[in-house]
């Protein structure tokens, strides 16, 4: 795939290929560019929140439920503990579980999609049959009975269990779009050169769906963060560590809402959570545009 | 006829006589043609999706190591001194179904009281069918979540229509800030907000006297103070579920009316000189709708689930609120049935969505019928 052979490479260097994009979307979608940066920016703190605090708030019952002030910016919780700790600590844990869920299903649904669309057959209605019954069974009541039955006490089991519950939307689309990719002309060749099923799904195809994927993936972080943060709020998620479902728990739990002082104590988790997912779906759509530059000119 | 069905020999005969006959021959060729229509092999796709959620959840409660019935089982055998076999005999009267049997009957047995509307009994009071309790949550969650929406599928429509003839103007930018913004925002957080701000801090709404589905004590009917109450109560949870879901049909329904308007029958209706109210309501807006409908169904599960959070928050007594409360409190039985009614509902609103939307675009009945999944 190097020179030798004489065509021009058409290959820039991936950062190249970024910046120019990044150029582009700051040009034609303000928006969009603004929901990446502040992608970035959430997410960078949430993910450094644990080192520029290293220790969790200590509870001092002197001080339960103050209101804002220059040591506790966003005042205290119900056993006095410093709110601005809590929303710096507590989205690291939120962020990965979710990240981790959204790329699990997304690899189901594209190694299965693919699959379905390219063998068909069988394999075809067996998949489809599971997917229809996953799409229609709703989720989050479904999340909610599973947390009787099994302890959600390990991060990466709430994971694993969002996981394989949200790839059948995606998987649809995949199917989709292999099933009209697979006609193309560069497929055909492929076939030709009796490349493997493999190299043809997984090395021509899929690159093509790229910016689709990573859309749907990014879609797939804020639904998890939803069914994540739901289930610690309605406290089917043992109570244990710092994170923001937590916070919503306890913040609704312990009255944080009855009282003036305390108000900040609940809507910092609420606005931090809103504000991440907002970023998320504005940059999701910017990716949309990138994804068809149709949209882009409307 | 009755002197022919009486002697075997003739069954052959009887049957090709029967076929003949010009009634008969006409039945089945309609039935032959239902069997490969729309609706039939849509319906029995719904029919097998809830045998599929009905047969799982029966396993998952069995089989689950530490399952609830063996778990209960154990507690009465330590507890209260039963014998195994009397333990198993309470069990299965809750449980509706026998734990001495064989798992396949066990589960034919299930499947059997479930197809005759026997649910099993609540574990937490014994002696009160899991299925009185349901009829008397169920109904508030329907209402709310239906009412919910169908006023942001009504309105979103509107909105979305006007910001499409509009494009471009203040109007279409402001509304699809606004539609992205609730569209992104987690409907708790939602709920939350409307009450610290509305009922809380600004202290508009008396949201504790504005818990539960009605005012306890009023005597139900179709009286002017029933009425009310019941919409008082469903107030706060509805303009939950207006405002999360109208930003997506706003947006769905602007994107849709923008590519019929470039469609060639609107042009040539413009051509002819029809009103642009008549082009709106009759050319634009009915086509434009069309795909919406297919989404109907998602929005149904959606709202359905989230019901269990908002309810919550809300207090509203309907059926996402009994789910949680039975988690709580340990109720498998009702748990499992919950479970089974909202999924079956879910189910039950795709199928009227698919249905309803092949009735209003012939296209799609067709397509699958030439074979397309």
């Amino acid at each position: 795939m190097s020179v030798q052979n004489g065509l021009p490479r058409r290959q820039r260097s991936v950062l190249g290929v970024v910046a120019a994009w990044l150029a582009d979307l700051f040009r034609h979608d303000k928006a969009g560019f603004l929901g990446l940066v502040s992608v970035v920016f959430f997410v960078g703190l949430a993910m450094l929140g644990p080192l520029i605090v290293p220790e969790p708030g200590k509870p001092d019952v002197t001080k339960i439920y103050q209101p804002p002030s220059l040591e506790h910016p966003l005042g205290t919780d119900y056993e006095g503990r410093d709110v601005l700790t809590q929303v710096l600590r507590g989205g690291r844990s939120i962020i990965l579980v979710a990240v981790l869920a959204a790329l699990l299903s997304t690899a189901i649904a594209i190694t299965f999609g693919s699959l379905a669309a390219y063998l068909g057959g069988t394999v075809d209605s067996v998949t489809g049959l599971v997917t229809d019954v996953i799409l229609t069974v709703p989720q989050f009541p479904l999340l909610v009975v599973l947390s009787a039955f099994v302890k959600l006490d390990r991060p990466w089991l709430l994971a694993l269990l969002i996981g394989l519950l949200s790839w059948p939307t995606l998987l649809r689309a995949v199917r989709a779009q292999v099933l009209s990719l697979k006609e193309r002309e560069y497929v055909e060749a492929a076939r030709a050169l009796g490349l493997s099923t493999f190299h043809i799904l997984f090395g021509e195809i899929l690159p093509n769906m790229a910016p689709y994927i990573v859309m749907s993936f990014t879609i797939g972080v804020t639904a998890a963060m939803y069914a994540q943060v739901g289930l610690y709020f309605l406290g089917l998620a043992p109570l244990a560590g710092e994170n923001w479902g937590i916070m919503l728990n306890l913040a609704w739990i312990r009255g944080a809402i009855f009282y003036k002082n305390s108000v900040l104590y609940i809507l910092a988790p609420v606005l931090a959570i809103a504000l991440l997912q907002l970023s998320l779906v504005t940059a999701a759509r910017s990716l949309e545009g990138l994804f068809n530059p149709r949209l882009r000119e409307s | 006829m009755i002197e022919r069905l009486e002697s075997p020999a003739s069954w052959g005969q009887l049957v090709k006589g029967l076929v003949r006959r010009p009634v008969v021959s006409h039945a089945l060729r309609v039935i032959h043609r239902i069997s490969r229509a729309y609706v039939l092999r849509r319906s029995l796709k719904a029919i097998l999706t809830v045998w599929i959620v009905v047969t799982a959840t029966f396993f998952l409660v069995r089989l689950m190591p530490g399952n609830p019935v063996e778990v209960y089982i154990h507690t009465l055998i330590s507890q209260y001194g039963f014998t195994y076999d009397e333990a198993a005999n309470q069990a299965a009267s809750l449980f509706a179904f026998d734990p001495n049997q064989p798992l396949v009957l066990q589960y034919l047995d299930y499947v059997r009281s479930l197809v005759r509307g026997d649910l099993g009994q609540s574990l937490v009071s014994p002696g009160t069918p899991v299925s009185s309790i349901l009829l008397r949550y169920l109904p508030w969650t329907l209402f709310s979540a239906g009412l919910g929406l169908f006023c942001s599928f009504v309105l979103g429509l509107s909105l979305g229509m006007l910001m499409a003839y509009r494009r471009g103007s203040v109007i279409d930018h402001l509304l699809t800030a606004l539609g992205s913004f609730f569209q992104a925002v987690p409907n708790y957080l939602v709920a939350i907000v409307l009450i610290v701000f509305l009922g809380v801090q600004l202290g508009w709404l008396p949201v504790t006297k504005m818990r539960g589905a009605v005012s306890p004590g009023l005597q139900p009917g179709l009286t002017v103070a029933f009425v009310t109450d019941v919409l008082y109560h469903a107030a706060l949870p509805v303009l939950t579920y207006v405002l999360t879901t109208i930003g997506s049909w706003m947006l769905l329904m602007k994107s849709s009316t923008l590519s019929t308007l470039e469609e060639d029958y609107v042009t040539v209706a413009r051509a002819r000189g029809l009103s642009d109210g008549r082009i709106m309501r009759a050319y634009v807006g009915r086509n434009a709708v069309l795909p919406l409908f297919a989404q109907v169904a998602i929005a149904a599960g959606f709202v359905v689930g989230g019901s269990v959070v908002i309810e919550r928050i809300f207090v509203y007594e309907g059926i996402g609120f009994l789910l949680l409360d039975a988690i709580n409190r340990r109720d498998y039985p009702l748990m499992q049935a919950i479970f089974l009614v909202i999924t079956v509902s879910v189910i039950g609103a795709n199928l009227l969505a698919d249905l309803l939307y092949s009735r209003l675009d012939p296209r799609i009945r067709r397509q699958t019928a030439e074979g397309e999944r």
